[in-house]
């Protein structure tokens, strides 16, 4: 277990460097620098002003230099400043975290809970009317756009019914509990009835799959009821599977995330990124980029941990 | 069911507490970008501009009529009033001084009086490199600063501009100084540091809350020198997704969508105003931003000043005009706005004539061919290529709009599109397109055309890219007439060069102008006081004025 931890540890960090290579070397190569955007968008500036700007930021400075400055002060624990904010990048990226782990995380406990059950159920009959409407919906949610969904549930609870807000993190002058919960539903609900399709999906194909196989015949025989041969039996292997994909998922919840932020004015991870990517805030981008990177690598550490722990047979 | 049924009492007994309508002592302002640091002189941007407006003021500024006027001054200099006199600068050259005195009542909001120390550490402050200062009146334009006292100071200019009494921001300098002193200014600023300060503001609201990446709440200043401005809070919030900043409208989540920051497009607008017209108060001013069409200076086929005129007289930019913007963008003659001074309607124009551009092509030699292309002697065709913002969709139609038009005249366009950052970072830059560029260039009132059309300002790999001449203009007719206009204070005489600089900037037509951009405001109907200026100095400058009723 010690040298399974140890391994992934320095895999982890193997891939970060490489990653924030990869990244960095991708922003950098697209066309044009920020400077080049504002000196298109604001009237007046002079090229000299821009000249000096580009000093002052190090823009003068060859990519690698500057990913080899930027990656020496990040094994120092400086990870410098926002070039677009003008603050440390922790200050900036903190407070998006906070934002984004509530979004994520709320809305994955829901989906991961909405599909375990809808996925059961659905393989108890497979072929059956349950399993019929339970798969089309599962469907119809993995199809759905999830920007189209959010500006749906928008004009559903906020525009027509005014039971919901319709953007924000809290009202002015409010901002208590009841508030800020008021204004996660939509975005909360957006983001997990998007993921819930896809898992139940996959809970339902594993728990079929599993149904057939001798152990549970067995446990059947010996006089078991049907639930708990479902929920202790069957259930247990049946997640070593479907514990990939969700942990694969958790990643690409950011990118959901990114979305549904977008269109209900959640200031988190993903606009966060979004935004440092455009305006070629080099820093930002790659701290975030790199933390969502770590959260997909930690993400599939628990579930190595957690298959060992559903089938004592495997060894870390 | 029963799920359903306790979802919906969740629902409702959450909805309970929400109020239905902002009360109107609050206003909600949707916009679709967040204004990443507040301090006015660095790292300038549209929204950053526009939030600056209720929280600081620029010592003189253009108001909604296009004048200057004062707002930290007391009186605008002249040389007609002697507040600005002639004088031979060190080096020889004519220069200018320029007297102002500020508001005796000014005050910062921590109720430290606003003085020429804040001035005087401002200039100084704007004449270090590494301030980082990005200001659209450069500071750097003064070569000397005289304090007079306590109100009152000297600008001394190397040279005779027209812009001399245009002088932006002040920085506190009982706040900003240990910051400058610090050595890294543009991270130690505490307009990023701690934007809540009220010390760092003169307007009549300052920042009371600052939620990166989501709002900007502004509540009333109290030491501000006018009358107490009649909201008891404004939230600037940021809704990226336009659509959604729209939907949010139609909710009541936020009051308005401002046409002079970034939010809604003119067409959203537009369709909102077909949809519920007696819900808000539409707006629509013309803006000095200006959508045209650059021509490549090195295509041979776009050599002859015919060909140009005809692509131009093909395009019916009224009808494009009328159906797609309802007729609120005025169409272009030249880059100058009907509204500017400087303008003159007495330059060639250009209205749809597709008779006249078949004409003139035949003349230029590109006759019918048998697949509907022009063809010359030689067998080449009339085949351009057109480039724009890839996933602006009125530029997208517009663009389509076009390409059918010339298409009528025998004139085959190719539509080669590309995302904003490498038209403008790469292509534009570096004059790689090869035949037109669409895109819209904005400009403050009576700014020089020196960056867009002196010969000098040619974007090349040995001035490392810095101008903006992008058609690569390099008339000398023009260049003379920029010099001259650019230190002619007399604004008779100043208007008579720029008249000129008019009539070559049409003839020559290596840029075919389209029209001009109107600023969209989505308003409340009880939203009075309102001015929009269709400028860079924004409404919110007279936020002050700003009431509901």
């Amino acid at each position: 277990m010690r040298r399974f931890l140890l391994n992934r540890v320095s895999q982890t960090a193997l891939v970060l460097l490489v990653m924030s290579l990869v990244i960095y070397t991708l922003i950098g190569l697209m066309p044009g620098d920020p400077l080049d955007m504002m000196l298109a968008s604001q009237p007046g500036i002079t090229p000299e002003a821009v000249a000096r700007l580009r000093l002052i930021y190090g823009l003068d400075q060859p990519l690698w230099l500057r990913y080899a400055h930027w990656l020496l002060a990040v094994l120092q624990g400086d990870f410098g400043y926002s070039r677009s904010h003008a603050i440390p990048v922790w200050a900036v990226l903190a407070p998006a975290l906070w934002t984004t782990c509530q979004l994520m995380l709320i809305s994955f406990v829901i989906s991961v809970v909405l599909a375990l059950v809808l996925g059961i159920v659905s393989a108890i009959r497979p072929g059956g009317w349950l399993d019929h409407a339970i798969s089309f919906t599962a469907f119809a949610g993995i199809s759905v756009p999830v920007f189209w969904l959010a500006l749906m549930m928008i004009l559903v609870f906020a525009v027509q019914l005014h039971w919901l807000p319709a953007s924000g993190a809290a009202n002015m002058g409010d901002g208590g509990v009841l508030d800020r919960m008021r204004h996660l539903i939509m975005p909360v609900a957006t983001l997990a009835l998007a993921n819930t399709g896809g898992f139940t999906r996959y809970v339902r194909a594993s728990m079929v799959e599993t149904m057939r196989l001798d152990h549970i015949r067995t446990a059947r025989a010996k006089g078991n009821p049907e639930r708990r041969v479902l929920l202790i039996h069957a259930l247990r292997p049946a997640m070593i599977p479907v514990l990939t994909v969700m942990a694969t998922n958790f990643g690409t919840l950011f990118s959901g995330a990114l979305l549904t932020e977008t269109m209900f004015a959640q200031p988190g991870m993903g606009k966060v990124i979004y935004d440092a990517i455009l305006s070629n805030d080099f820093n930002l981008a790659l701290s975030g980029l790199l933390f969502a990177t770590l959260i997909t690598l930690l993400a599939n550490l628990a579930a190595d941990l957690g298959y060992a722990w559903l089938d004592p047979r495997i060894r870390l | 069911m029963w799920m359903l049924r306790a979802v919906a009492t969740v629902l409702l007994g959450l909805s309970a507490a929400i109020p239905m309508a902002q009360a109107k002592d609050d206003l909600v302002i949707g916009v679709a970008q967040f204004a990443p640091s507040l301090n006015p002189n660095t790292d300038a941007t549209v929204v950053k501009s526009y939030v600056l407006g209720f929280v600081s003021r620029p010592i003189s500024a253009f108001d909604a009529d296009w004048k200057p006027v004062c707002m930290l001054c007391t009186t605008l200099p002249s040389i007609d009033n002697g507040g600005a006199v002639f004088e031979t600068a060190p080096d020889g050259t004519r220069g200018l001084a320029v007297t102002f005195t500020l508001r005796p009542d000014l005050v910062w909001g921590d109720g430290t009086k606003v003085t020429t120390q804040d001035v005087k550490f401002t200039w100084e402050l704007g004449h270090n490199p590494a301030s980082g200062f990005t200001n659209s009146h450069g500071w750097e334009r003064a070569s000397r600063i005289d304090v007079l006292d306590a109100q009152s100071f000297v600008l001394h200019l190397n040279r005779v501009a027209v812009d001399y009494n245009l002088w932006d921001d002040l920085l506190p300098a009982h706040l900003e100084a240990p910051a400058a002193q610090a050595g890294d200014y543009l991270h130690s600023t505490l307009y990023s540091r701690t934007p809540t300060n009220p010390g760092l503001y003169n307007g009549p609201y300052l920042v009371t809350q600052y939620d990166t990446g989501a709002q900007i709440v502004l509540e009333p200043n109290p030491h501000w020198h006018g009358a107490p401005p009649f909201f008891h809070r404004i939230v600037v919030r940021t809704i990226d997704n336009t659509a959604a900043l729209a939907a949010n409208l139609e909710s009541g989540d936020i009051d308005m969508a401002p046409g002079d920051a970034p939010s809604l497009t003119i067409d959203q607008v537009l369709a909102l105003q077909k949809k519920a017209p007696a819900r808000f108060a539409f707006l629509f001013k013309p803006s000095l931003t200006y959508e045209h069409i650059d021509l490549q200076r090195d295509n041979p086929l776009l050599s002859d000043v015919r060909v140009r005129q005809a692509l131009l007289l093909a395009i019916d930019r009224q009808t494009l005009v009328r159906k797609l913007f309802d007729g609120k963008q005025p169409v272009a003659a030249t880059w100058v706005n009907p509204l500017d001074p400087n303008y003159t309607d007495q330059t060639q124009t250009y209205p749809y004539d597709p008779t006249r551009a078949r004409a003139l092509l035949a003349e230029a030699g590109w006759l019918l061919g048998a697949d509907g292309i022009c063809q010359n002697a030689k067998g080449d065709k009339l085949q351009l290529e057109i480039a724009t913002t890839a996933g602006n969709k009125l530029r997208e139609l517009t663009e389509q709009v076009l390409q059918s038009a010339w298409k009528s005249a025998c004139i085959s366009v190719v539509i080669r599109n590309e995302p904003a950052r490498s038209l403008f970072g790469e292509t534009l830059k570096k004059r790689l397109f090869s035949g037109m560029t669409m895109y819209a260039w904005s400009s403050v009132v009576n700014e020089s055309p020196r960056k867009t059309l002196y010969s000098t300002q040619v974007p090349t790999a040995a001035n490392n890219y810095g101008g903006a001449n992008y058609i690569a203009m390099n008339n000398p007719a023009l260049d003379a007439d920029i010099d001259a206009a650019d230190g002619e204070l007399d604004p008779q005489k100043r208007r008579t060069l720029w008249v000129d600089m008019q009539r070559i900037y049409a003839e020559q037509l290596w840029v075919l102008p389209l029209f001009f951009r109107a600023e969209a405001y989505v308003l409340p109907v009880w939203f009075k006081g309102f001015a929009a200026t269709g400028h860079g100095d924004m409404s919110p400058l007279w936020s002050e004025n700003w009431r509901a009723q």
